[in-house]
């Protein structure tokens, strides 16, 4: 026991002498991210610094921060120096151009893809045989199918799954808006339980065993799938669906002011390199690389995309929808 | 609290703290920082958006639908708190017993557990399928994910409030009282009645008060169990984050302005209401 506690201390106090020097002298990078990428950058992390230091012979650290990505943003807004920001809401970054001046309008434009490296959709989870036999965006309307999603009014992940649910109305009943909001609004109303984000929607499905069906980013489903081989929980993606863009930037102002200006432009950039893609494919995200693409084509079947441009026009069209007041309050007024 | 309300007010009694004027200064200094501070601006973020932008906000069928959700579930839970919580602190103050003290001491850990860590392990017990929700669901009751279950959380996070409010007054009571009344033929029920409540009955409204007002404002336990569902189970709490995932922060000062005026309001009137009641019993 003793001896156990002292080596401990030991190597403890080894690790910090041998990591003070080191960060010392290193340029650090500040991530700020969403909730959910945590395993994501860390292991992202890893393949950068090495690159980096193979293209340059800089070591360089680089710092995580992790939670719901408006929260983040605000944080940003409040002063907090994030050199770059990847998130998994449009909106956040706009908010970054718009409130707080930190990023010019069209920095979208920056990065290919809508400076989006990754991109996934919205699918089902259902639970083993799937005895309610979901194979639709229909199904999900029938009597006695519970359904659980996260709040679109806290939750990206949950406005995704309405626009999806959107986009395949707007296909099946065209103009007839009034048959649209009669299809979400009994979406909306088999929905369960509405946790505040993603993750304790898939607490709320997996652990409490609560719905028929849950309603998720397609990386999402696929994690869970792998973490529950028992559960023989089933993947389903529908037809049509949303695409989901996670967007990264640079934040100018802050960069300029660490002076860290290249390292963070070539930290993002190097999310396109064939390595980075395989490693975001690998954690369940379709990536726009053909050729790693084409090697995981079976584990992303093909569906129709629809961006938030075929949907509801822009993003600042879509966020109205879930304004006070907007669509979705109407909808769920009673 | 009341002790030194009443040592300040007669200026002949010796005071303990040494420089008055100056411990006053401090005190007040960081109760300024930490207290005063953040509410004014607060204020001022609502009052800046002017009284009808203000009153369409708080006037939305949806954030009514959540004050009154929030205000009978806080009222529910401390209610709840009142009894359980005296009954409680009777418990630990009138009986000696092995682990009283550790009973003592677990009495405290709604306050240090993080109240997200209570609210997913009270979801993950009342749920339909956790310990005690199986045996709730076989006689109909279903707790997590309804009002109930938000009643539940609130009641966990703050039942201290009146534990730790009403021990040290009972602590104090005399128990000769009890026993003089019982040997002149009172009844169990009456000696409670007349003795002990008159006594206690400051504490007790102290504790419940206390207890509401954090029931108003609790988010992370309620958030995990409510369910959330709009018009049925949302907290007002939840529609202050719901304003700040919009970025319309003058919205989200709107309405944690009416929950805090509320409970300054409730906290003061307690606080009015308990100096005279202290006046009554012990004649001014």
């Amino acid at each position: 026991m003793t001896r156990t506690t002292s080596s401990l201390i030991t190597a403890l106090a080894l690790a910090i002498a041998l990591a003070a020097p080191a960060s010392a002298q290193d340029r650090e990078l500040l991530n700020s991210s969403y909730d959910i990428a945590r395993e994501l950058f860390a292991d992202y992390n890893t393949l950068f610094k090495a690159h980096w230091q193979e293209q340059t012979g800089e070591s360089v650290t680089i710092r995580q921060s992790h939670a719901g990505s408006s929260k983040q943003a605000r944080a940003i807004l409040q002063g907090l120096e994030a050199d770059v920001v990847t998130y998994n809401q449009v909106t956040d970054v706009n908010i970054l151009a718009e409130r707080g001046n930190l990023i010019p309008e069209d920095w979208a434009d920056r990065l290919p893809n809508n400076s989006s490296p990754y991109y996934s959709t919205m699918a089902f989870l259902v639970r083993e045989g799937n005895p309610e036999g979901i194979e639709s965006w229909d199904d999900l309307v029938r009597d006695g199918v519970d359904l659980i999603m996260p709040n679109p009014k806290t939750s990206g992940n949950a406005r995704y799954t309405f626009l999806a649910a959107m986009g395949y109305a707007q296909q099946r009943f065209g103009d007839d808006q009034a048959a649209i909001d009669a299809y979400l609004n009994d979406l909306l109303d088999q929905v369960q339980v509405f946790d505040s984000g993603g993750r304790g929607s898939t607490t709320t499905f997996v652990e409490r065993g609560l719905g028929d069906v849950l309603l998720t980013f397609e990386s999402e489903v696929n994690n869970i799938t792998a973490l529950h081989p028992d559960e023989n929980f089933q993947v389903v993606v529908p037809e049509v669906s949303f695409r989901a863009e996670f967007p990264v930037t640079v934040i100018d102002d802050n960069v300029e002011a660490n002076g860290t200006g290249d390292l963070a432009r070539a930290y993002l950039e190097h999310l396109y390199s064939p390595e980075a893609q395989r490693l975001l494919a690998g954690f369940n995200y379709r990536v726009h690389d053909d050729a790693v693409q084409a090697e995981n084509a079976d584990r992303f079947p093909a569906v129709e995309l629809l961006g938030v441009e075929a949907i509801a026009g822009s993003w600042e069209n879509a966020m109205e929808i879930f304004a006070s007041g907007g669509k979705l309050d109407q909808l769920q007024r009673r | 609290m009341q002790a030194e309300a009443s040592s300040i007010s007669s200026s002949a009694a010796k005071r303990v703290l040494p420089g008055f004027g100056l411990s006053l200064g401090v005190s007040l200094f960081f109760l300024a920082l930490v207290v005063l501070l953040p509410i004014t601006g607060l204020f001022i973020r609502a009052a800046g958006m002017g009284w009808e932008a203000f009153w369409f906000v708080i006037s939305d069928p949806r954030v009514v639908a959540a004050f009154r959700v929030t205000v009978l579930t806080a009222l529910a839970a401390s209610l709840f708190n009142c009894v359980f919580g005296v009954l409680m602190a009777w418990v630990l103050v009138r009986y000696s017993f092995p682990g009283r003290r550790l009973l003592d001491a677990l009495m405290d850990l709604p306050f240090a557990l993080p109240t997200a860590v209570a609210g997913i392990t009270l979801a993950a017990l009342f749920a339909e399928n956790g310990w005690y929700g199986q045996a709730l669901a076989r006689v109909g009751i279903e707790v997590a994910y309804t009002p109930l279950g938000i009643i539940v959380a609130m009641a966990f996070t703050s039942v201290p409030f009146v534990v730790r409010t009403v021990q040290p007054v009972l602590e104090d009571l005399p128990g000769e009282d009890e026993e003089a009344a019982m040997s002149l033929g009172a009844s169990d029920l009456t000696v409670f009645r007349r003795i002990l409540l008159p006594g206690l009955w400051p504490a007790i409204v102290t504790g419940g008060g206390l207890s509401f007002a954090r029931s108003l404002g609790e988010y992370g336990a309620v958030i995990f169990i409510a369910g959330n569902s709009p018009y049925i189970s949302e907290v007002i709490s939840l529609m202050i984050l719901v304003r700040l995932e919009e970025y319309d922060f003058p919205a989200a000062s709107a309405i944690a302005a009416v929950v805090l005026s509320a409970s300054l309001l409730l906290l003061l009137a307690i606080s009015v209401w308990q100096e005279r009641s202290v006046k009554r019993l012990h004649g001014a």
